[in-house]
């Protein structure tokens, strides 16, 4: 349900502020770039904390996550985030950075302005400093069986599929599942444990248009429900926070009209 | 694990830092004004209901609408009332699977926005120059 603030435990206070990095000739570094980090530990029981750091830009590379990782090897080893491919393919960096979900791997430095202000991905459980509990959301993606499901004899090659079909595919398959969208939909907020999300609308989406997949009435059947589905009132967050500039508002948009075409 | 006790873990922040951008603007809008509407409706179902019950009643009602502060109230309603449908003709054309990319969804906002504050001042001075 709707809950505007947060609960007890939940709310942030002002953390550290760690000092200012040397440079490489010994003297105090110059070329600054200010980091406020959401942490929290499970192990202190104390509130999640906002500290302060300063990275070097001279010893640095250019993207967020750069600076993250510089942070974790020169100032403090406690911070804690997911990376894995710093190319924007694995999902794993996604988090809130200057008020929007994206990766940190794929936005630089230069694109804020001031500190950075850096969040997990919102109104999740929070694991570890930047580390969210995505067990949730990996469930409801396996909820909607996210595969391709036939009754025909399976052919002795491939499934064949014709080049226009293919098409449809584009701007869904390239998902990467970092629930950048999901965690940017207020809508997903407030009703996280029936909506299903902008992502996993967008991956059943993905299998209702697939000329080769056979169940496309029974997917529709699962989604056919007030929460499910249509908790989606088109607030746009998602296609605004998506990093691979995909559009899951418009995917939902799609099955809402597939569920109205089959009636006809 | 030295201590099994599950440790309670706090849920990240989501409202409180969330840029506030115009499209979930006018979705929160949309809402605050669409709630409104109901009480808009009762004033014009008063209104309504005070022509029908005679002339001192409907004396009252058009007293307390034509005071400063009912001017107030049903220039906020006409605002309501002209932001909602502006905001259910985006819907209507969501519905169609249309206006959803970058920038038509701006576009829309901004003029769905734009248009309920003109087309509100448009209504009241042509009610003021009618009179």
């Amino acid at each position: 349900m709707v809950q505007l603030t947060l609960p007890k435990n939940s709310r942030m206070t002002e953390g550290k502020v760690w000092p200012k990095p040397d440079g490489h000739d010994g003297k105090p570094a110059t070329n600054l770039k200010e980091y406020r980090i959401y942490r929290w530990s499970p192990d202190d029981g104390a509130n999640p904390r906002i500290d302060t750091y300063f990275v070097d830009l001279d010893d640095c590379g250019p993207m967020i996550l750069d600076g993250l990782i510089w942070i974790k090897s020169k100032i403090d080893p406690t911070l804690t985030f997911r990376r894995s491919c710093r190319e924007g393919i694995c999902g794993s960096c996604a988090m809130n950075i200057d008020g929007t979900n994206t990766l940190a791997c794929t936005t630089g430095m230069d694109a804020v302005d001031g500190a950075i202000k850096i969040y997990p991905l919102p109104h999740m459980p929070v694991v570890k400093d930047l580390v969210p509990d995505l067990t949730r959301f990996y469930a409801q993606h396996a909820s909607i069986e996210p595969w391709l499901k036939t009754d025909t004899a399976a052919p002795e090659k491939e499934w064949r599929q014709s080049h226009e079909d293919r098409l449809k595919l584009d701007g869904l398959y390239e998902c990467i599942l970092c629930a950048c969208c999901s965690t940017s939909c207020p809508s997903y907020w407030w009703n996280g444990d029936r909506y299903l999300g902008p992502a996993v609308l967008l991956q059943a989406y993905r299998w209702l248009i697939d000329s080769r997949d056979e169940h496309t009435g029974e997917r529709l059947d699962q989604l056919e429900d007030p929460f499910r589905l249509y908790r989606c009132h088109t607030i746009m967050n998602c296609s605004k926070a998506c990093p691979k500039g995909l559009n899951p508002a418009k995917a939902i948009a799609e099955i809402k009209q597939m569920m109205v075409a089959r009636q006809f | 694990m030295a201590n099994p006790k599950l440790v309670e873990r706090p849920l990240s922040p989501h409202l409180q830092i969330y840029r506030p951008m115009l499209t979930m603007m006018m979705s929160i809008v949309h809402r605050i004004t669409g709630m409104a509407l109901y009480g808009g409706t009762l004033l014009l179902a008063w209104w309504l209901v005070a022509a029908a019950s005679g002339p001192k009643a409907f004396d009252t009602a058009q007293w307390v609408f034509g005071s400063w502060i009912g001017k107030l109230v049903l220039f906020g309603y006409t605002w309501a009332l002209l932001h909602h449908m502006f905001g259910g003709i985006r819907h209507f054309v969501w519905d169609m699977g249309r206006g959803f990319e970058h920038p038509a969804r701006e576009y829309s906002a901004r003029a769905a926005l734009a248009g309920s504050i003109v087309v509100t001042i448009l209504i009241w001075l042509v009610a003021m120059l009618a009179r």
